[in-house]
């Protein structure tokens, strides 16, 4: 076990560095020159040359690339070409909104994810099911932004009974503690039914497709001939099996979740990774949007080592299998 | 395909995506007047679905904020939203194949090597790396297909090589080796076509799930650009005006469900169907390895 996670840190690791020096590649590769963007259209030839000395780039590719990485993991990320703003304050603040944010949808997707498997499994080719299916279908092919456009029509314009933008009110440093909590969890409200919405229907088909997987199994048999209820067959024995395959899946699908997450926190300006990187992109903000690509990928790869552990502590026979090899 | 048909999903998905399909394709025949050249802006505008205006053309979607039918835009919208996405995931398949079967066929370093390649591309979210490319060139919709593609071709790949590694030790291959055919069209003629069952799933998923992205990146004004119309960029002009034409928004992100749930309900159903065959198909081998 403890080997395997060694292994995959340390693939973790070389993801990240290759996303890193890709953005460093892509980012030089591409079309136009910082040091124009920095200073304008009405910069003379001598202070872009200027500009270029002062930002490095007149140095060759490969020392460039090492002092950026050297920077880069001593923490200096550079300003923002848009704001003037320091990026590692930028990203600071964002960073804790979408995993707050990608982690309670993962959560709640899931949990219901497992109820309206395992009904469906349950009651495998009735009405029901086909209903299910059909809702699970439904939301599964919903468009992030479009979904959240429609639930602010309905519960800010329509009801107004919920607040669209932002993760907290104007008002809220002059809130009290509950006051502020309650402002909190009201700004929280849409985007985590929009990014919960949206991971309900994959995670309920999946559930369905690994419960009937388990239901087919001999162990199932072996339990209903012992004469145990349907309810304990279904949760007491061939949910724990589902389960695992579950957990994979948890790990594997958070690229997806946080690509959700991208739109998500654009369409709610919700302050997080997902939106300084919009922003940076339509800004072409070259320094936030090489810093934001990073920490997306290191969230990733961070969020794929945990579901390993986790899927270690469901699944025992993966530990012993390990213990095995060793 | 007659199973596909016969299968009550598949039938709705295909029956889904002919009618957007057709919507799109005859969109001079079913709409009237120009999608892109704004109408008569004072009289036209924000007009409420199935009214019509003071020239007597009805709307059966309404209008948007410079007096274009929205119903003649979603049609026109649909070719570009299709075409990009039936385009880009050819050229997504096209690349995970050439990958994926080289990775599966070729071992060694050079195997491994596309492979660990396969898995890096895999571990980006898929949007992040779309939003970084799409920050370096001025967007359109040929790079949005060429983004899409390169973005995508990786599932495929991962298919493909598990596929090929399967099928390079069956017999039939070590056959076609020993009667002297060279390595890469026994790859070629022999171990692909039997490979490629899968991917035609991971085709039709591919689609819808292409059409959502391009939406995406319409909508964040990274993709198609107005005034040509496609799906994304009418949900993003419609976003300003939630409060007093919520048609405007609401029109295109049906559609877009609808494509989704079609290429859904096909990549289901014609996974099922194979399985089913590949199913019966091992029932008579097994059958036929029974008697003495």
């Amino acid at each position: 076990m403890q080997r395997m996670l060694v292994r995959r840190a340390l693939t973790g690791l070389a993801v990240v560095v290759g996303v890193v020096s890709l953005t460093f590649v892509l980012l030089h590769a591409a079309p136009g020159d910082p040091a124009e963007r920095l200073l304008g259209p009405t910069a003379t030839p001598e202070q872009l040359a200027a500009g270029r000395q002062a930002l490095g780039l007149d140095r060759p590719l490969g020392a460039q690339y090492t002092a950026w990485l050297g920077r880069f993991i001593r923490g200096d990320w550079g300003v923002s070409l848009a704001t003037g703003r320091p990026v590692r304050t930028m990203l600071g603040t964002a960073w804790p909104a979408t995993v707050r944010l990608v982690l309670l949808s993962l959560l709640l997707s899931y949990l219901l994810g497992l109820v309206v498997g395992t009904i469906q499994a349950a009651c495998h080719r009735s009405r029901l099911d086909t209903a299910l299916s059909v809702v699970s279908v439904t939301l599964v092919a919903l468009p992030g932004y479009w979904l959240g456009l429609m639930l602010v029509a309905l519960f800010t314009y329509l009801l107004r009974l919920l607040p669209a933008f932002g993760a907290s009110g104007f008002d809220s440093d002059y809130l009290g503690p509950w006051a502020r909590l309650a402002d909190g969890l009201r700004h929280l409200a849409l985007p985590l039914i929009t990014l919960t919405l949206i991971g309900v229907g994959g995670a309920a088909r999946f559930v369905r497709g690994a419960m009937l997987d388990a239901l087919e199994q001999p162990f199932i048999a072996t339990a209903r001939a012992k004469g145990l209820t349907t309810s304990r067959v279904v949760i007491g024995h061939a949910l724990r099996h589902a389960l695992i395959p579950v957990v994979t899946l948890l790990g594997l699908s958070l690229p997806a979740l946080f690509s959700g997450a991208v739109f998500v926190e654009a369409v709610f300006a919700w302050p997080g990774v997902g939106r300084v990187l919009v922003e940076a992109v339509q800004a072409r903000d070259y320094p936030v949007v090489m810093a934001a690509t990073t920490i997306s990928a290191l969230l990733v790869v961070l969020g794929n080592l945990a579901a390993d552990i986790l899927s270690g502590v469901v699944d025992p026979r993966l530990r012993a299998l390990e213990e095995r090899a060793t | 395909m007659n199973a596909l048909l016969r299968d009550r999903r598949g039938a709705i998905g295909l029956a889904l995506l002919a009618v957007v399909v057709a919507t799109a394709v005859a969109a001079p025949l079913v709409t009237s007047g120009n999608p892109n050249t704004p109408g008569d802006v004072v009289a036209t505008k924000f007009l409420a679905p199935l009214t019509h205006d003071v020239h007597g053309a009805v709307h059966p979607l309404g209008t948007d904020r410079l007096g274009r039918d929205v119903w003649a835009r979603l049609a026109y919208g649909g070719r570009i939203s299709l075409a990009v996405g039936f385009l880009s995931v050819v050229l997504s398949i096209s690349v995970g194949v050439v990958v994926g079967s080289l990775a599966g066929w070729w071992r060694g370093w050079a195997g491994a090597a596309l492979l660990g390649l396969t898995d890096f591309a895999l571990a980006v979210p898929r949007v992040v790396l779309l939003l970084l490319l799409a920050a370096l060139w001025q967007p359109s919709a040929i790079l949005v297909v060429l983004l899409l593609g390169v973005t995508g071709w990786m599932p495929v790949a991962r298919l493909v090589h598990g596929e090929v590694r399967a099928l390079a030790a069956r017999p039939f291959v070590e056959g076609a080796r020993t009667s002297g055919a060279g390595s890469l069209r026994v790859l070629a003629r022999h171990v692909l076509p039997n490979a490629l069952t899968p991917v035609i799933v991971a085709a039709a998923l591919g689609v819808g799930n292409a059409i959502l992205l391009e939406a995406g990146l319409s909508y964040l004004g990274l993709g198609v650009q107005p005034p040509t119309p496609s799906w994304g960029n009418m949900i993003a002009a419609g976003r300003d005006t939630l409060v007093n034409a919520p048609w405007v928004a609401t029109a295109p992100g049906v559609m877009l469900v609808l494509v989704v749930v079609g290429c859904t309900l096909v990549g289901d159903a014609m996974r099922d169907v194979m399985s089913r065959q590949s199913g019966a198909f091992s029932h008579q081998q097994s059958a036929v390895s029974r008697q003495p």
